[in-house]
């Protein structure tokens, strides 16, 4: 491919390229060619798609249908509960749960005699029918990818691919026929707002960096995605890397930078991968770094890995670890639109943000403004995981509710158990209970109800829950994970996780839980940064709505899910008990009296809880409550 | 001090470790003066970890020179990242992923059964510096939970049961061939 | 201007000033635990992570720190509201709840910022009884203490050492909980880069970086009655000291200090100026010989203030051999007493003790040095701060304020003017220059006043006519001052013929040792014109002309410079620490 000078020579190889995708959009049909995708993000990856695409590259080779039958990895379906995902073109069908050795039968059957492989299609667990298509799943049909456009479209590793479907048109556009100024008012009018968490206005943040003079300024691309239970960016990263460039080069155009530097954290050696050849090939063809397209803006892109530090999603910390310090965060104000990388005005957008920008400025601010609900425009991608059936990847408009999320999406509660709460907004969020599950999904509504949006994972829990734990885990993270810098965070959080240890190993008072309040409200109120400003928030929404679960371990010390191991009892049925001792032997600290055909007891005050003796009772005798 | 004495880097600095990771550090064109110099600090780390397994101090005196900066500069960020580690991993290293999606799914009960299997808790090393076990957070394949990687290479959907049979085979792997046996 | 209201209080400031200073203007003395600001030394500590300072705003979701605030036009500040005193409070039991209660047996009791606190705050509950912190104290310098389990994170300390004295030593180790202030890998921080400056320990607001304490070996030695034990007192001791009697800052009270000196059991009180008078010979001897060896000799850094001498050798090791070979006056008074006044007492230098008092820290790990001995004797044994003394002299029911004046003692009590200025900054050059002027030239100054290099800038410059001669010369405070000076000379920038160069800023009236004080920039200057006093006020003025220094060299050293004086007064190779440790 020659490099791109111009906005007309990058119009022309759109022309010449587009038909790459034909077969896989539709728009040509072609009897002999075929076209297969196979899932290449991270969780299929760990499956072995890479097997599956060297084996249906061999088989092309094999049967000399090189050219005629095209096999790549794309982006990623979303559909991880049932990866790895094959796609085949044009007919679009759906095969699920592929293995490496099922190439050679879908190749056979399929490619060479045109016949859907059924066992490999995916069945509606409530129809119990085989779905064809994308288009006809449940998982699919609320959905609206936008962010996720290109993933599981084209292969992320081929520039031309991205080109075929649109991209680096809207840079073209935004440098050549707009201003600066231009490109901030549309991006204010299309209502965007910050896909990482905090939901700022992105347009007013580019309009703030904009307005402060400085020769030097920087776009940072926050790939730091530490939300645990969070996989948006890094499937964005791994299946459209081109998109977050473009994002960045825009909004480089409206704030006057010339250096962006993307953030990413060194857990996603892969999404690493994608985007250094996504940026070589970039500047190979002439989209990165000097007069770009021949209207004298320059900018680069140079990469950064994190080390493992959640605070280092804030951006101030972020700024400091790119600084080569300790990623600790600064006061603000300053912000870094006017104070940020080594002082300069700096704009720290995320990657979901970035993805988007590409398409607003191809079908305009009014498009995206029509999508979502009065505050919060667009779409936005979750990360659907926990107990819920289809665990995966989501993009729905904002305003989907909860409900149609976790059911027509996800498929319902795993096991037929029952739902307890969804958990958004990571370690910052809050747990949302059942009567809220048709709240319409937005900033603002998420906030209301005592959650957050967060950067998008949502975790599904069930009855089998138990939510003091889960408050607990998310503190244990945010003990882990405290820079140590101010008092509030780095003290009253361990303080607070103490406490909750204490409540779920039976040693909570009553009066824990109004310290537990009155912690939270300090660390709220003084902590230096957006980690221990929300680090209580689990423990206060859950307090909120799951106050009975917190008074039964404090008052009755008892753990309604039946997960706290110290308050759980094992207890020796006297009626299915027939003294065959067997649990007696195998009692590492030797707490179960009783002799031979009588009646075993265990001691309690002795009794460790490892669970031995039910394992080993043959007679259902042992139970646990 | 160690406990894999084989592991540590030799101290003379003709070491071909240290010629490799000059090599990289020289890439940087690293100006003495310059104020922002430390910006590309991580990346070193990055490097001269995959290059000697782990940071101690010998190697951090050796970058804190090559960047003009304290030693203390250098080890306050190597202490503030979970990524670094200034003592030798196992060859092997077992990372459970225990983020929210995973630890819903039981990631804590398979990663118990891994510290039973291998008779060391999270944080350390076996006695023949075989083995090492950490605890992550979050991988990003939640799609997979519970996520465990081995040397690189990810599991999903692991369950305690499962954690025997995924270590025989790097229990009988020879020592040269730990790699070949992480990749298969 | 901005205007603001701070409890409904109108108030007027200029653009950036933060709530805190705006709130001192309404006498509002905000509570502040992390923040520290010595404007005269160019040190600011602003990184708001003790949240005691927090405040309410109008409009803003959460608290404020007020010393990172800037004001804005039309803020409205509330300093008392229940949300904040709840806040500031909670935020100090959080503080003591990782922090050790053993008050009564610590060395910073009623000297400590974090007690002072929670007594003004009225806190008498330990509400929270979790995990504490636990790390190993470190006193492996014998000059500097470490205990890493008192740190409250307030990172003054860091600040001091990396951004005013550019030596590096310290970093914030770890995350999260467990995280301390401590040198790189947690090391002892004898094999760190530390240099013993001890401006660490003035700043800490608590007992997490003291002075090790020399009180026990001192009383022991005073009642071993096998053992002759000499005091001598240097220069900054005499105008601070009055401080922990309740004296004003900067009054000399040399007298009564020598008296209560006296009272403890001391055999002789000995002053170390005397010993300053003396590095003063044998360096213009040197000096002399330098300038008149060329420029490429030149120039000749001072060698009396340990910690500057330890940053040369170990940051700069291709300048370290253009510092003076001369000991530090509390060596050189050492070296005389244990050979000169032992011979002419007639006791076996081993069975006498030197113990010094000195305004700082460094002087600790100085005494201690393999280079500073004589003839296999170490120079001086125990050295104590100005603060050690105090304490001492209280447990010897001592009050200064109720004691008559005595002399030193001789043959080392008499000194000159010239060498109680040493206690400054741009002391040692201008002693120097009163000598120099007079062996180069001739000639007696008339006018001995070189106020061109006194002051608290960081860096004084003046060229000085001697003679036919321009000499070039600057005074030197901070390490960070001291680097940009190297650093021209490693440059060859500027021509410099003789540089003063003192650790601590302002020089050792504010060294390590000296008593506490909360508005330093004001007593840093006090003490300074307290010794300028004193010289105007000296009988003698240069050293040269010290009668009880002529006689030494009469009856023992010989000349200045002559084998005798280079055996007993002057180090040879370095003086530090050994360099193979890392640093």
């Amino acid at each position: 491919m020659p490099e791109i000078r111009t906005g007309e020579q990058l119009a022309s190889v759109y022309e010449q390229y587009k038909q790459l995708l034909s077969t896989r959009l539709g728009t040509v049909v072609d009897d002999d060619t075929r076209m297969i995708l196979v899932c290449g993000g991270t969780g299929c990856h760990a499956s072995e798609s890479e097997m599956i695409v060297e084996n249906f590259q061999a088989l092309i080779h094999k049967n000399g249908l090189d050219g005629k039958v095209v096999c790549s990895i794309s982006g990623c379906f979303g559909f991880c509960e049932k990866g790895p995902i094959v796609k085949v073109f044009p007919d679009n069908v759906f095969y699920v749960q592929v293995k490496p050795e099922d190439a050679s039968e879908i190749f056979d059957q399929h490619i060479l005699n045109g016949h859907k492989v059924k066992r490999l299609l995916y069945e509606d667990p409530i129809l119990k029918e085989k779905m064809e298509t994308a288009e006809d799943i449940s998982f699919y049909k609320l959905q609206q990818r936008i962010a996720l456009r290109n993933c599981g479209l084209i292969n992320p590793e081929k520039i031309e691919e991205y080109i075929a479907s649109g991209g680096y048109q809207s840079l073209a556009k935004v440098l050549t026929q707009m201003t600066p100024q231009q490109v901030i008012a549309e991006m204010i009018a299309s209502g965007l707002r910050g896909r990482g968490g905090a939901g700022f206005s992105t347009g007013r943040k580019w309009e703030f960096a904009s307005k402060y003079a400085s020769e030097e300024k920087f776009v940072i691309c926050n790939a730091d995605e530490g939300d645990p239970g969070a996989f948006m960016d890094r499937s964005i990263m791994e299946g459209d890397s081109h998109s977050v460039i473009e994002g960045m080069m825009i909004a480089g155009y409206a704030i006057g930078a010339q250096q962006g530097y993307v953030y990413i954290r060194a857990e996603y050696p892969l999404a690493v991968k994608r985007l250094e050849i996504a940026i070589q090939q970039a500047r190979a063809n002439g989209l990165l770094g000097r007069d770009i397209l021949g209207t004298g803006f320059n900018f680069d892109i140079a990469i950064r890995l994190g080390a493992g530090a959640f605070v280092c999603g804030e951006e101030t910390a972020l700024i400091h670890s790119l600084q080569g310090l300790r990623g600790e965060p600064a006061t603000k104000p300053p912000f870094p639109a006017e104070n940020g990388l080594w002082a300069k005005p700096t704009i720290v957008n995320n990657v979901e943000t970035l993805a988007n920008i590409p398409v607003i400025f191809q079908r305009g601010a009014q498009w995206f403004n029509s999508i979502g609900t009065k505050t919060s425009k667009g779409t936005k991608v979750f990360a659907l995981a926990g107990k819920v059936n289809n665990v995966g990847l989501v993009e729905v408009p904002m305003g989907t509710t909860l409900r149609e999320i976790i059911y027509d999406i996800g498929g319902g509660i795993k096991d037929g158990a029952e739902f307890k709460s969804a958990q958004t907004g990571g370690p910052s969020g809050g747990c949302i209970p059942k009567q809220y599950l048709d709240t319409p999904i937005d900033y603002e509504s998420l906030q209301s109800i005592g959650s957050m949006m967060g950067s998008g994972g949502m975790i599904i829990m069930s009855e089998h829950d138990c939510m003091v734990n889960i408050a607990r885990f998310y503190m244990e993270f945010i003990v882990e994970e405290s820079c140590g810098r101010c008092v509030p965070c780095r003290i009253g959080n361990k303080r607070m996780l103490e406490i909750l240890t204490g409540i779920t190993e039976g040693r909570g008072t009553e009066a824990d839980l109004d310290e537990l309040r009155s912690l939270s409200e300090t660390i709220i109120d003084t902590s230096l940064c957006g980690l221990g400003q929300t680090a209580p928030n689990p423990v206060l929404s859950t307090l909120k709505y799951f106050l009975d679960e917190y008074e039964a371990h404090v008052k009755e010390k008892r753990c309604p899910a039946g997960v706290c191991q110290k308050l759980m009892h094992y207890k020796i049925l006297p009626e299915k008990c027939i003294g065959c001792t067997s649990c007696a032997r195998g009692c590492p600290v030797s707490c179960i009296s009783g002799t031979v055909k009588q009646v075993h007891t265990i001691d309690q005050s002795k009794c460790i809880k490892c669970g031995a003796c039910m394992t080993r009772c043959k007679f259902g005798a042992v139970v646990r409550e | 001090m160690t406990n894999t004495p084989n592991h540590s880097p030799c101290v003379e600095q003709n070491h071909p470790q240290f010629k490799e990771l000059d090599q990289y550090i020289e890439g940087l064109q690293i100006d003495p003066d310059d104020p922002r110099r430390k910006d590309t600090l991580i990346m070193t780390l990055h490097r001269a970890q995959e290059i000697f397994g782990y940071l101690p101090e010998v190697v951090q005196l050796h970058i804190a020179k090559k960047y003009s900066i304290p030693h203390a500069d250098v080890s306050g960020v190597i202490s503030f990242y979970n990524f670094f580690t200034t003592t030798p991993k196992g060859k092997i290293q077992v990372n459970v992923c225990l983020g929210t999606a995973c630890y819903v799914n039981g990631a804590n009960k398979v990663l118990q059964e891994f510290e039973q299997v291998l008779g060391i808790r999270s944080g350390q090393v076996t006695a023949d510096g075989k083995f090492s076990i950490e605890s992550l957070r979050c991988v990003g394949a939640c799609g997979l939970a519970p996520v465990v990687t081995i040397n690189h290479k990810v599991y999903g959907k692991v369950k305690p049961g499962d954690v025997r049979e995924i270590l025989e085979k790097f229990f009988i792997e020879e020592d040269k061939d730990v790699k070949e046996a992480a990749h298969a | 201007m901005i205007n603001l209201t701070i409890d409904g209080q109108p108030v007027s400031v200029p653009e950036g000033t933060t709530i805190l200073d705006a709130a001192r203007k309404l006498n509002l003395d905000l509570p502040t635990l992390c923040y520290l600001n010595l404007e005269k030394i160019k040190y600011l500590n602003k990184v708001a992570s003790c949240r005691i300072c927090v405040v309410e705003v109008e409009g803003r979701r959460n608290l404020a720190p007020s010393c990172a605030t800037p004001v804005s036009e039309g803020m409205k500040v509330i300093t008392n509201s229940k949300r904040v005193l709840a806040s500031r409070r909670k935020n100090l039991e959080l503080i003591i709840s990782n922090h050790p209660f053993e008050c009564l047996v610590c060395a910073k009791s009623t000297d400590c910022e974090l007690q002072k606190l929670v007594w003004e705050f009225g806190i008498n509950t330990q509400r929270y009884t979790g995990e504490r912190s636990e790390h190993p104290i470190d006193r492996s310098s014998g000059a500097l203490k470490r205990d890493p389990n008192k740190c409250i994170m307030c990172r003054r300390c860091e600040t001091m050492c990396n951004e005013v004295q550019t030596v590096g030593a310290l970093t914030a180790f770890g995350r999260g909980f467990n995280t301390v202030v401590a040198p790189a890998e947690m090391n002892p921080i004898a094999t760190s880069a530390c240099v013993y400056c001890g401006q660490c320990v003035s700043v800490c607001p608590t007992a997490a970086l003291t002075g090790v304490g020399y009180i026990k070996e001192t009383w022991e030695a005073l009642f071993n009655p096998k053992k002759h034990v000499v005091v001598q007192v240097a220069p900054a001791v005499r105008v601070a000291i009055g401080e922990e009697f309740g004296m004003e800052p900067g009054l000399p009270v040399t007298g009564k200090l020598v008296a209560g000196l006296r009272r403890l059991g001391f055999n002789a009180v000995f002053d170390t100026t005397f010993g300053a008078d003396l590095t003063i010979i044998e360096e213009s001897r040197e000096i002399i010989e330098r300038i008149e060896d060329g420029q490429e000799d030149l120039p000749i850094l001072t060698s009396c203030c340990p910690g500057w001498i330890n940053f040369l050798e170990h940051q700069f090791p291709d300048l370290k051999y253009i510092a003076s070979t001369c000991k530090s006056p509390q060596q050189m008074t050492g070296a005389v007493v244990k050979t000169y006044y032992a011979q002419k007492m007639g006791i076996d230098p081993k069975d006498v003790v030197v113990v010094s008092v000195m305004p700082c820290i460094a002087k600790k790990y100085e005494a201690a040095l393999p280079s500073e001995e004589t003839y296999g004797i170490r120079d001086v044994d125990y050295v104590l701060t100005t603060r050690e003394i105090a304490k001492m002299l209280k447990e010897g029911s001592i009050n200064l304020n109720h004691i008559q004046d005595e002399d030193f003692d001789n043959p080392l009590g008499f000194s000159s003017g010239a060498g109680v200025i040493f206690g400054g900054s741009g002391g040692v050059l201008e002693a120097a220059l009163r000598t120099v002027y007079a062996r180069m030239t001739g000639h007696e100054l008339e006018d001995v006043n070189f106020t061109a290099v006194r002051g608290m800038a960081g860096i004084r410059e003046a060229e000085v006519q001697v003679g036919e001669r321009t000499v070039r010369v600057a005074a030197v405070s901070g390490l960070g001052n001291a680097r940009k000076v190297l650093e021209k000379i490693q440059r060859r920038e500027e021509r410099y013929d003789v540089i003063e160069i003192m650790a601590c800023p302002g020089g050792c009236v504010n060294g390590g040792g000296q008593p506490y004080a909360e508005e330093r920039d004001e007593i840093i200057e006090k003490r300074m014109h307290g010794l300028y006093q004193i010289d105007r006020n000296s009988r003698v003025r240069k050293s040269h002309q010290n009668p009880a220094i002529q006689a030494l060299y009469e009856e023992f050293l010989g000349e200045a410079g002559s084998r005798k004086a280079h055996e007993i007064l002057h180090v040879t190779g370095l003086m530090s620490a050994p360099a193979d440790c890392p640093k």
